[in-house]
């Protein structure tokens, strides 16, 4: 029986087993997007906790970050598009053993699957949502995305954009979320520092990281950033408050705050579902019990 | 059959749901088989709700086709139900509430007023107790020993002890002694029969079977009439070890069924048509992942929102095209709460096997009737198998490894040395995309082709391992009905009677209705002399199905989509129509 080399956490005896590297697919990425950053990210937060390959699934929907699963060599799932987060709870009440990252963009989402976005936090289910933001419809070739700005122009908007922006920090500080980050892919060790404490982070933690799209958004560029961005490490805020959060959250223009807004330690959806206090329920027997009792139910 | 049927009626609100199953509990404690049918409207106050009860010693499989006792808590139940009240019949009501008079009953039936507001003012100035009075007398009526009714209701009180309780039983007690001081029980009333049976909905039967069949987890989003399975798995959802998540959306519910199966958990969802038409992407996916999954299409009567709490096998169609492109699937389709817990077995086993999702279609009146069930017909498989069970071997491991029955070894996550990626894009046999840079590409394109092969011939294997259709009735009777889902059991019924009548009949019906195996199918129809096709909907979606697959054209056809259930008189009189005789 594979059962037990297939028990989930660190395997005590024997040879250590192999990190998350690269896989031997390459990225289709266009040259210079800024997903190259992303995965490298989180390729070093996995290596730096030490986390066996075989214990991470990486669950993404569609669009051009969410290939990142086929990047790395842990278990993935590449769902349909705006649904990562669901398939990504599933996972996680299946076998909270796992280390789950969900990974998409900002129309997976903010678009289509905003909806499981603001629920999976309020549950603050453990695992570690990274969206790669860039603020347009890549693989769709152009078109305006739920965080395109104001008066944008794109294929579906060719007279600019009409609509307020979802502002992701925001929402998932209104949304219950206990580790709220944005990381800059033109920045990836600090990146990668926020990924991993996201990891280690017991609940929900969601690092929204800017990440230009080199073809179709003219105007969110790395130089866009790269003259804006500024880190909240270094500016003294402090992550507990989550009044101050939302003042950082707020800020948009001239200045645009990286780093950790807000982490707050809750119980976790699986700290508080009773049935899997016995263990990962896929390895929790299975059937009916008590057979005769459970009928006398029914007389 | 020997049978009696008790019918109670009022408001929603009123307790009709309580008084049905007090009744129906009784019987079936009594040993007796039920058929209990719940008819509510989509409202929580007001409008008319009723409940039948219908016992026999041989089981009924519907509610049948008249009533015995009714007990009336409005002046509205009278007026309509009065028209299906049998010779011999007794309408229960209280005279301080209305009054009924002889001629508003059809000839033979006659009232008692019994003073159930009186009798509960006797104990509580509060309101709740008005039904016990009545409960009471239609209990003596339907030939209930008191004792078996006092039974019932102190369990349904469970723990709770104390006045509310005695109260009832007083109140009830008080009703029953009134009736019988003021009549006798019903020339229909049936005495004890064997052991108590088991009384269940076809949805308590599909979660009691999910779990047989080794599910543990359960994704679902209110939707009637699919809630109540997820009101049960919640109710036993620690001692059971199953984790029930109501989660936002249907998209949702499915999409976690399907990452908890990845994952390595036999998993499930339940909705009725309109929750599962916002399933059908997540459907193509779990096939083209090849991911297990089983849903529940509790169907009932659309399309778009249509008759929440009426019933329809409408959805047909949407259940076999659900998804776009091609991919295998299977729809069992139980017709009685016996066979919707084996079924519900059958669904995880089946989607295991072959790693795609299963559909389970039932309707409003399998999902929310209430049936007898004998103990022996609730056997549990006697183990549910790991699914840790691919090693690696040293090797590339093959996820999508083509194979002759297009099923591929299936890893999970936290095995070591097997890591995969599960894509919804087209892929090769290592779960590599062949959607971006390699498609349209000679190689891929044969690629691409062969996966579709792998993953199609799974269908022409679930068409040999699904149940397969089965023949009720003896071989050569000159009429062979054709049915589906719950649609069989009111056929059932109406096969007993035209028996009675000295004309048999026999019964072709589907506990899987796809994918659907001609060399299976053909043999038992061509030697059919007549045939009736039975289904509830408007198109006759079953018989186009079967007309597709086999060239089979059925002789005559009997379609409703009234909302209502089919009553067994109904069958019998399109049968005699068509003929049931020998020429």
């Amino acid at each position: 029986m594979a059962d037990s080399s297939a028990r989930p956490g660190p395997v005590p005896t024997g040879p250590a087993l192999p990190v998350v590297g690269k896989s031997d697919t390459r990225p289709t990425w266009c040259p210079g997007c800024g997903d190259f950053g992303v995965v490298a990210g989180i390729e070093m937060a996995l290596k730096r906790l030490g986390i066996p390959s075989h214990d991470v699934v990486i669950v993404s929907g569609i669009g051009c970050s969410s290939n990142l699963p086929h990047f790395l060599s842990s278990y993935g799932f590449h769902g349909v598009h705006g649904r990562a987060l669901p398939v990504a709870e599933g996972i996680r009440w299946a076998n909270h053993g796992l280390t789950v990252i969900g990974t998409g963009g900002d129309g997976d989402g903010f678009g289509i699957g905003v909806g499981h976005f603001v629920h999976a936090m309020r549950r603050n289910v453990d695992l570690t949502y990274v969206t790669m933001d860039n603020q347009i419809y890549g693989l769709t070739t152009g078109q305006a995305s739920p965080t395109s700005q104001l008066g944008q122009k794109t294929k579906s908007t060719p007279d600019g954009v009409i609509e307020v922006p979802i502002d992701p920090i925001a929402l998932a500080l209104a949304s219950g979320a206990t580790y709220v980050a944005r990381g800059f892919s033109g920045d990836v060790k600090h990146l990668t520092d926020l990924v991993a404490q996201g990891i280690q982070h017991k609940g929900f933690a969601f690092v929204d990281v800017l990440s230009p799209c080199v073809t179709y958004n003219k105007i969110n560029t790395f130089d866009f950033f790269r003259q804006r961005v500024y880190k909240l490490e270094s500016a003294g805020h402090d992550p507990a408050d989550k009044v101050l959060a939302w003042q950082r959250a707020l800020e948009w223009g001239e200045k645009i705050p990286i780093g950790l807004f807000y982490r707050v330690e809750q119980p976790t959806y699986e700290d508080l579902e009773e049935v899997l206090h016995a263990g990962p329920l896929a390895r929790q027997p299975a059937g009916l019990r008590g057979l005769a009792a459970l009928l006398d139910e029914f007389v | 059959m020997r049978e009696l049927s008790v019918r109670a009626g009022g408001q929603a609100g009123d307790g009709i749901a309580s008084i049905g199953e007090a009744l129906a509990r009784s019987f079936s404690r009594m040993g007796l088989h039920l058929f209990g049918l719940n008819a509510y409207q989509s409202v929580i106050r007001g409008g008319h709700v009723w409940f039948q009860a219908r016992a026999s010693p041989d089981r009924p499989y519907s509610q049948g086709d008249g009533a015995d006792i009714l007990y009336a808590l409005d002046r509205a139940t009278v007026e309509i139900h009065a028209h299906s009240l049998r010779p011999g019949a007794i309408v229960v009501h209280d005279p301080e509430k209305f009054a009924v008079e002889p001629s508003a009953l059809p000839a033979g039936v006659r009232a008692l007023g019994v003073p159930t507001l009186e009798i509960a003012r006797k104990y509580t100035s509060q309101s709740i107790l008005q039904n016990a009075g009545g409960l009471g007398a239609t209990a003596f009526l339907s030939g209930i020993p008191l004792d078996v009714l006092h039974g019932v209701l102190s369990d349904s009180f469970g723990r709770k002890k104390g006045e509310v309780v005695d109260w009832n039983l007083g109140a009830s007690a008080d009703g029953y002694r009134f009736a019988q001081e003021h009549a006798s029980p019903s020339d229909r009333a049936l005495g004890r029969g064997g052991a108590p049976k088991l009384l269940m909905t076809g949805n308590q039967a599909i979660a009691l079977g999910a779990v047989a069949g080794g599910c543990k987890f359960l994704a679902q989003y209110p939707m009637t009439p699919a809630s109540t399975i997820m009101h049960w798995m919640a109710a036993h959802s620690t001692s059971l070890g199953v984790v029930v998540k109501q989660a936002e959306d249907e998209l949702a519910a499915i999409h976690m069924a399907i990452g908890a199966s990845f994952a390595g958990v036999r998993s499930m969802t339940a909705t009725s048509g309109g929750g599962f038409s916002l399933m059908v992407e997540a459907l193509g996916m779990a096939g083209m992942t090849e991911t297990p999954v089983v849903v529940v299409e509790a169907q009932r009567a659309g399309p778009s929102t249509g008759l929440p709490t009426k019933t329809e096998q409408g959805d047909l169609n949407l259940m076999l095209g659900a998804g776009q492109g091609e991919f295998p699937r299977a729809i069992l389709a139980p017709s009685h709460p016996k066979d919707a817990y084996t079924a519900a077995i059958e669904a995880f086993r089946l989607a295991e096997a072959w790693q795609t999702p299963i559909l389970l279609a039932s309707d409003f009146h399998l999902s929310e009737s209430l049936a007898t069930v004998d103990r022996e017909e609730i056997r549990p498989p006697p183990e549910v198998p790991s699914l840790f069970t691919v090693e690696p071997n040293g090797g590339a491991y093959l996820r999508y490894a083509y194979t002759e029955n297009g099923v591929s070894p299936r890893a999970i996550p936290g095995q070591p040395g097997l890591q995969y990626v599960a894509g919804s894009d087209e892929h090769d046999e290592r779960g590599h995309l062949i959607s971006d840079t390699k498609s349209g590409i000679p190689k891929w394109i044969s690629e691409r082709q062969q996966m579709m092969d792998k993953r199609m011939r799974k269908l022409t294997g679930l068409a040999r391992d699904v149940p397969a259709p089965e023949l009720e009735g003896p071989a050569d009777a000159p009429l062979t009905f054709v049915a589906w889902g719950s649609t069989v059991c009111a056929v059932r019924d109406a096969m007993a009677e035209l028996a009675a009548r000295g004309t048999p009949t026999n019964l072709l019906w589907f506990p899987a209705v796809y994918p659907v195996d001609p060399a299976r199918v053909a043999p038992r129809l061509t030697g059919a002399r007549r045939t009736l096709l039975v289904e509830a909907n408007y198109s006759g979606q079953f018989g186009r199905l079967l007309r597709t697959e086999t060239g089979f054209v059925p002789t005559a056809r009997l379609t409703k989509y009234d909302g209502e259930p089919f009553f067994p008189h109904e069958i019998v009189a399109k049968a005699l129509e068509v003929g049931v005789d020998g020429r």
